[in-house]
C-alpha cells in the first residue's frame, strides 16, 4: 500500500489559516489501511481544526467527506456539486489523490493533509516499512524476493557493500542489510548461482528518471 | 602495460608496492594537499587522493590529483558512484585521463548520512562494481558504454576497494572474484587490525588461485592512541580492531601511544611482507602523513624501486 504520515497540526492550521468553510476529504483507499487518511481521520482532523480554531475566536465550517478512492475521477466526481462552496478542499489522500482532486476541480485550492511515505507493508500494528520503489523494471526473481534497489541504503546491485556488519547496514543499526538478507535468502533457496555474476546497468528510465509514467493497456480501453 | 602508471610498472615488475593517501582539504587551499604530498614524495608508488570520503565535503579528488602529480606523486584517483551518475562518471574517467591520471580507484563511497550533508540526494546510478566495468570497457574497448567510439581512450590501471572485516564473511571472496572478473587489476583492502581474520580471508583468496590475477595491496593505519583505536572499533562500520591491538597501545602512556601505534604498523606490514599473495601495502596515515618515511623506511621499504618506462 501507499503509505503515510499526518502533517504536523501547526502546519496544518498555517494552511488554512485564511479559510473559514472548507472540505476536509479522506480516502478510503490504502490511508484507510495504515490510519492516515481515513473516514476517522477526517472526523479527528476536522474536530481538532474547530476547537483550535474557536479557541482562536476565528471559526471554520468544515464539511468532512470520505471517497471511496481519490485516485478514480469517478469517486471525485461525487464532490462536485459541492466543491465550489466551499474555500479550500484539505484532502488527507496520498499525493497522488491531492493532485487528481487539484486537477479535477481547478479552481478551488487543494491542500496536503499528510506526508505520502512509501511503497509498504504492515509490518505489525503501527509499524510499517518500505518494500518497493516502483523502479519499473522487477528482479525479485533474482534476488531471493527481496528488492536490492530498495532495501539497500545505497541500491547496490552487487552488495553488500563494506558497511555491513553484524546483518545491519552502516546507516543505522536499525535498518537491517538488504543484501545480508538477500545473501540468507538465496542461499535458503539454494539459488547462490545468482550471487557471483555481474549484472548488466540498470536502466533508470523505467524508473522515475525517465520522466512522469503512464501505463496505456490498450487491452482496457 | 594497461595503463603504464608507476604503480603498474612496480607491481609488474615484482616489487612488493607501496602506497598512501591523502585526503584533500576543506577548502580551496592547494598548499594543505602540497605540504601532504611534500611528505609522501618518494615514500611511495602512488598516491590515493580521497573523493570526499565519509561524505564530508572536500576539494574534489581530480583536483587533489592533479596538486600531488605537479609536486612529482603520481596520483592515484578514487572515485565514488554515490555522488555522479554514468554520464558524470564517463565525463570525469575522460578528465582525469587527459590530466595525466594513471590510477583509479572504484568505490561505492560512505552512505552521504555521515556528512555535513545527510539531506543530500545520492546518486548510485551504477555501483562500484559496475563502475570497474565502465572504466575497463573504455579503456580496453576503446568505446562508451553506449557503444560510441572514444576520441583516445583513458588508460587507467584498475583498482577496487575490498573488506574483508565486513559481514557476511561468505561472499568476501566471491565479491573480490567478482571485482576482478569486472575488471580490476588490483585492490586495496580496508585497514587491517585483525591478522587471523586476514589470513583466513587471503588462505580462501588464494584457494581460487585470485592472488595470481589481482594485485592484492593490505591496507594498513597506524592508530595514534588508544583512544582513536576505540573509537574506530565503535564508529566505523567494518573496522575490526581486536582487544589486544587496543591493549597493547592502551598500556603504553599517553605520550608513548603514538610510537607504540607505530611500531605496531612496521610489525604489521612485515608481517604482510612475508604473507604469501600479497603484492604491497596501502598506508592510510590519515592526517599523519609526516610519518609515512618513519613507517614506510622502518619496514624496510625505502628507497623505493625506479622502474623505467
Amino acid at each position: 500500500m501507499i503509505t503515510g504520515t499526518p502533517k504536523p497540526i501547526e502546519e496544518i492550521m498555517a494552511m488554512v489559516e485564511p479559510y473559514d468553510n472548507i472540505i476536509v476529504a479522506g480516502c478510503f483507499g490504502c490511508v484507510t489501511v495504515c490510519r492516515v487518511g481515513g473516514d476517522k481521520e477526517v472526523q479527528v482532523l476536522a474536530s481538532t481544526l474547530r476547537l483550535a480554531r474557536e479557541a482562536q475566536g476565528k471559526k471554520i465550517e468544515i464539511r468532512e467527506v470520505c471517497l471511496e478512492r481519490q485516485c478514480d475521477p469517478e469517486y471525485l466526481e461525487v464532490m462536485r456539486p459541492y466543491v465550489e462552496d466551499h474555500q479550500a478542499v484539505l484532502s488527507i489522500a496520498c499525493g497522488a489523490g491531492i493532485q487528481f482532486l487539484a486537477e479535477k476541480f481547478t479552481i478551488t485550492p487543494v491542500l496536503p493533509g499528510i506526508n505520502t511515505g512509501f511503497l509498504g507493508v504492515t509490518e505489525r500494528q503501527g509499524e510499517w516499512a518500505e518494500r518497493c520503489q516502483g523502479c519499473g523494471d522487477c528482479v525479485l526473481h533474482l534476488t531471493g524476493g527481496i528488492c536490492p534497489v530498495t532495501r539497500c541504503a545505497k541500491s547496490i546491485f552487487h552488495g553488500p557493500c563494506g558497511g555491513s556488519v553484524s546483518g545491519k547496514c552502516e546507516v543505522s543499526k536499525d535498518v537491517a542489510c538488504g543484501w545480508q538478507l538477500i545473501i540468507d535468502r538465496l542461499k535458503a533457496l539454494d539459488q547462490m548461482e545468482n550471487y557471483g555474476k555481474l549484472k548488466p546497468y540498470k536502466g533508470w528510465d523505467s524508473s522515475r528518471d525517465g520522466g512522469p509514467r503512464r501505463i496505456i493497456r490498450e487491452d482496457m480501453i | 602495460m594497461k595503463s603504464g602508471s608507476n604503480l603498474e610498472r612496480v607491481l609488474a615488475a615484482g616489487h612488493f608496492s607501496v602506497t598512501a593517501e591523502c585526503g584533500p582539504p576543506r577548502g580551496a587551499d592547494p598548499n594543505v594537499v602540497l605540504e601532504k604530498a611534500a611528505f609522501v614524495k618518494g615514500n611511495v608508488d602512488a598516491c590515493n587522493v580521497t573523493d570526499n570520503q565519509t561524505s564530508v565535503v572536500r576539494m574534489s579528488s581530480l583536483a587533489g590529483c592533479v596538486l600531488v602529480k605537479q609536486s612529482g606523486v603520481e596520483p592515484l584517483i578514487q572515485m565514488v558512484v554515490r555522488d555522479r551518475n554514468r554520464i558524470a562518471l564517463q565525463s570525469d574517467l575522460l578528465g582525469a585521463a587527459a590530466l595525466g591520471i594513471r590510477n583509479l580507484l572504484c568505490l561505492s563511497g560512505d552512505h552521504q548520512k555521515f556528512g555535513d550533508d545527510p539531506q543530500a540526494k545520492n546518486v548510485f546510478d551504477i555501483d562500484s562494481m559496475q563502475l570497474i566495468h565502465l572504466a575497463k570497457t573504455m579503456r580496453d574497448d576503446g568505446v562508451f558504454p553506449s557503444g560510441d567510439k572514444l576520441e583516445g581512450a583513458p588508460k587507467f590501471y584498475i583498482g577496487c576497494a575490498v573488506n574483508p572485516f565486513a559481514d557476511p564473511y561468505e561472499i568476501r571472496v566471491a565479491r573480490l572474484k567478482l571485482k576482478m572478473e569486472a575488471g580490476a587489476d588490483f585492490v586495496q583492502t580496508q585497514c587491517i587490525y585483525n591478522m587471523e581474520t586476514f589470513n583466513r580471508y587471503m588462505e580462501d583468496a588464494r584457494k581460487q588461485g585470485l592472488h595470481e590475477q589481482i594485485k592484492i595491496l593490505a591496507g594498513v593505519t597506524p592508530l595514534k592512541s588508544a583512544g582513536m583505536a576505540k573509537f574506530m572499533n565503535r564508529m566505523v562500520a567494518g573496522i575490526d580492531i581486536p582487544e589486544a591491538v587496543i591493549k597493547r597501545i592502551a598500556d603504553e602512556p599517553k605520550e608513548k601511544q603514538a610510537a607504540k601505534g607505530i611500531e605496531i604498523c612496521i610489525e604489521q606490514i612485515n608481517e604482510l611482507k612475508e604473507m604469501e599473495g600479497i603484492a604491497g601495502v596501502h598506508v592510510m596515515a590519515i592526517e599523519w602523513e609526516e610519518k609515512l618515511a618513519e613507517i614506510i623506511g622502518g619496514a624496510g621499504l625505502l628507497p623505493r624501486p625506479d622502474v623505467e618506462q
